[in-house]
């Protein structure tokens, strides 16, 4: 179906689409997520050797929010992306096919690259009555995923519902709304929690599967540490204001106006693991909650998103350890201590007065005494 | 020298008058906090550090930016209560998780530092219990730093007119015109608290509040509130984090006895009644007369 990539369009020797642009292309996607300069060159190889990594894309309970982010990247943009660095098999939004000629494509697809492609799941999976709130062709989300996942080399959740419920798993929950590493239990799943999703930690992880056939380090949680190592709070924009206890009292404030820290209005990101304040969302500066003025409400976090009250602040057990220069003191202050030397050097000075006065009574003594005899 | 009967026994009466002064325990009740006094409740879960109260505690008493960082800061962060510092937050670790502090002057109900200033410098407000310094009384002796049992006074060691500082419970910011208790004290750690870690009011009322939180949540705290009867009560109250105990947030044990109770008790208890100075005295006189009578005697 997305034979279009390589049909009359080979991105290593096109004239219109040169060797050069192609390498481009692939230093601009390994720089975008961190990548090394060399994994380009690499990237280039293995795309033009026809050896590109093919993306089965799963869409369940979700608002395509992820997709659309996804197709407003602009290095590499989408289209660089599925027409040269990826081979994007099956995605229900992207693609022309439907109906039988789409539930084909899928087939197709995991037949055809058995044990090598990436399954990307967007959206959270039902599993109340039997799987019946969600069907794709007539099967359950729960059987697709797990037909899908069997065979695949990587399995990636991209958002907050594929990776822990989401929005469809809020209480009540009434379809029995699961993330993906929650069905797919026991094997590694690769969760890009975000709502949406940053698209270039998708990008990392996917272009650094396809490149060197490993995955990112994981966190407890499976989700990458390259991009979910750090709390917001650490490289937040406004963290010099929470350092300073200047604090948006509420919405509209001067406070607010200011650009003022928004933890008391509620602000999840403390407790929040995710890179948003270094990258920001489809390359606008400023585009991700907090730079627009509104509290993070913990979208990366299984227990505060679409858990925890929005505008309610969090409890300070879920800091990370603070650590580094000039944090906070301890309890007991360190004072400076005293050298050996300057002890032995008090001693001496003590023990040489202490004979000296000895002496000079010595010396006093016996003429006193005769004086008074 | 030789003791005639006579004097011996004089002696013994003086001596057993001496002794019979009544016992420290009996000699001076325990202080209570008066019914009106105020104070602060610093729940320690809540906190999250972020030190405003540090910063607004600086502008409201317009004390100056700290030069002693810590290391490697950028910028204002005092490591300890200090020459220009009334407030600080501190991180403890205890049982592998963090917790904050926040110290300040306790505001005891029965304070050292007031028992041991021989000015009356520092002195303890009858209605409202916060123990307030007067600079124009002070000596610079510094026996408030030694006496306090939370290393709260501090000094002023690079100026020439030196003060001593500690919270005062910000009672220059109280006004006639605010609400309730803040017309007696305004502190601006508690204006400020994103949280409301820190909160202030009527000590009676912070102490029930506490007691609430404990009953409520009994899993979040450990089961005391430092201050309800420490060192012999303080007005400002502390909550702590379940297997976070007070001594690693730098409360020590220091019993529920205020050190002046016993302190003031034997040096006020030398003098009661005047009986053991007078007692003594007359002895001294005995002596005195027997030896000069000796003298006299050897001389003559």
């Amino acid at each position: 179906m997305f034979e279009i990539a390589t049909r009359g369009h080979d991105p290593a020797t096109d004239d219109a689409f040169g060797r050069r642009d192609f390498l481009k292309v692939c230093t601009l996607a390994a720089a975008a997520v961190g990548l090394p300069a060399s994994a380009a060159e690499k990237m280039a190889q293995k795309a033009s050797s026809g050896a590109k990594p093919a993306l089965i894309w799963l869409h369940f309970q979700e608002c395509t929010g992820c997709s659309e982010s996804l197709l407003r990247t602009s290095a590499p943009d989408v289209g660089e992306l599925i027409l040269s660095l990826v081979s994007l098999d099956y995605h229900e939004t992207l693609m022309a096919a439907a109906g039988h000629q789409a539930e084909k494509t899928l087939h197709d697809a995991i037949a055809r690259s058995k044990g090598k492609y990436i399954c990307i799941i967007e959206g959270a999976i039902p599993t109340k009555a039997s799987g019946a709130f969600c069907k794709v062709g007539g099967r359950t989300a729960v059987d697709i995923v797990n037909e899908t996942a069997a065979s695949a080399g990587a399995i990636i959740a991209i958002g907050s519902c594929a990776s822990f419920g989401g929005i469809p798993a809020a209480d009540p929950n009434p379809t029995g709304a699961q993330g993906a590493p929650q069905v797919l239990a026991g094997k590694t799943v690769v969760t890009l929690p975000g709502c949406p999703a940053n698209p270039y930690n998708l990008l990392g992880t996917a272009l650094q599967y396809a490149t060197f056939g490993t995955l990112p380090a994981l966190d407890e949680l499976g989700r990458p540490k390259f991009a979910y190592g750090r709390v917001i709070h650490e490289d937040c924009p406004r963290r010099a204001h929470f350092d300073a206890g200047r604090f948006a009292q509420r919405f509209g404030d001067e406070g607010h106006r200011q650009g003022y820290c928004l933890y008391k209005l509620g602000c999840k990101g403390p407790a929040t693991h995710a890179n948003c304040s270094l990258n920001h969302f489809v390359e606008v500066p400023g585009a991700w909650p907090i730079g627009i003025g509104h509290p993070c409400f913990g979208c990366t976090e299984q227990k505060l998103a679409f858990r925890a009250p929005l505008h309610s602040t969090v409890d300070a057990k879920d800091f990370p350890p603070l650590t580094g220069p000039g944090t906070y003191p301890p309890i007991t202050a360190e004072r400076g201590g005293i050298s050996p030397l300057a002890t032995g050097l008090a001693g001496l000075a003590v023990g040489a007065a202490a004979a000296g006065g000895y002496v000079a009574s010595r010396k006093i003594s016996p003429d006193g005494e005769k004086k008074e005899e | 020298m030789k003791l005639s009967r006579r004097e011996l026994l004089t002696g013994l009466a003086a001596a057993g008058a001496a002794a019979a002064v009544p016992s420290p325990a009996e000699a001076r009740d325990r202080k209570v906090a008066e019914a009106g006094s105020v104070g602060m409740l610093y729940d320690s879960t809540l906190c999250i550090g972020c030190r405003a109260c540090v910063v607004k505690c600086k502008e409201a008493n317009q004390l100056p930016q700290d030069r002693a960082t810590l290391n490697g800061a950028p910028y204002d962060a005092p490591p300890d209560l200090n020459g220009t510092t009334k407030n600080v937050i501190k991180l403890a670790a205890a049982g592998g998780r963090s917790a904050f502090m926040k110290s300040q002057c306790m505001h005891c109900v029965d304070p050292a530092c007031v028992s041991v200033c021989m000015i009356g410098a520092l002195a303890k407000n009858a209605s409202t219990g916060i123990v307030t310094y007067d600079k124009d009384g002070c000596v610079g002796c510094r026996y408030c730093q030694v006496a306090c049992p939370f290393n709260v006074p501090k000094f002023n060691w690079d100026k020439a007119a030196p003060q001593i500082v500690k919270c005062e419970l910000c009672r220059h910011r109280g006004e006639p015109k605010k609400p309730g208790v803040r017309q007696i004290a305004d502190p601006a750690c508690c204006e400020v608290c994103p949280r409301g870690a820190v909160v202030y009011g009527k000590r009676s009322d912070l102490l029930q509040e506490a007691q609430r939180r404990l009953k409520t949540q009994p899993d979040r705290y450990e089961a005391k509130v430092y201050g309800d009867q420490d060192a012999g009560g303080t007005q400002v109250l502390y909550l702590t984090a379940k297997g976070v105990p007070f001594r690693a947030l730098g409360l020590p044990d220091v019993g529920d006895e205020a050190a002046p109770a016993l302190s003031e008790s034997i040096s006020h208890g030398i003098y009661y009644g005047m009986v053991a100075p007078v007692a003594l005295f007359g002895a001294a006189l005995l002596t005195i007369r027997k030896n000069r009578k000796q003298a006299d005697e050897e001389g003559a």
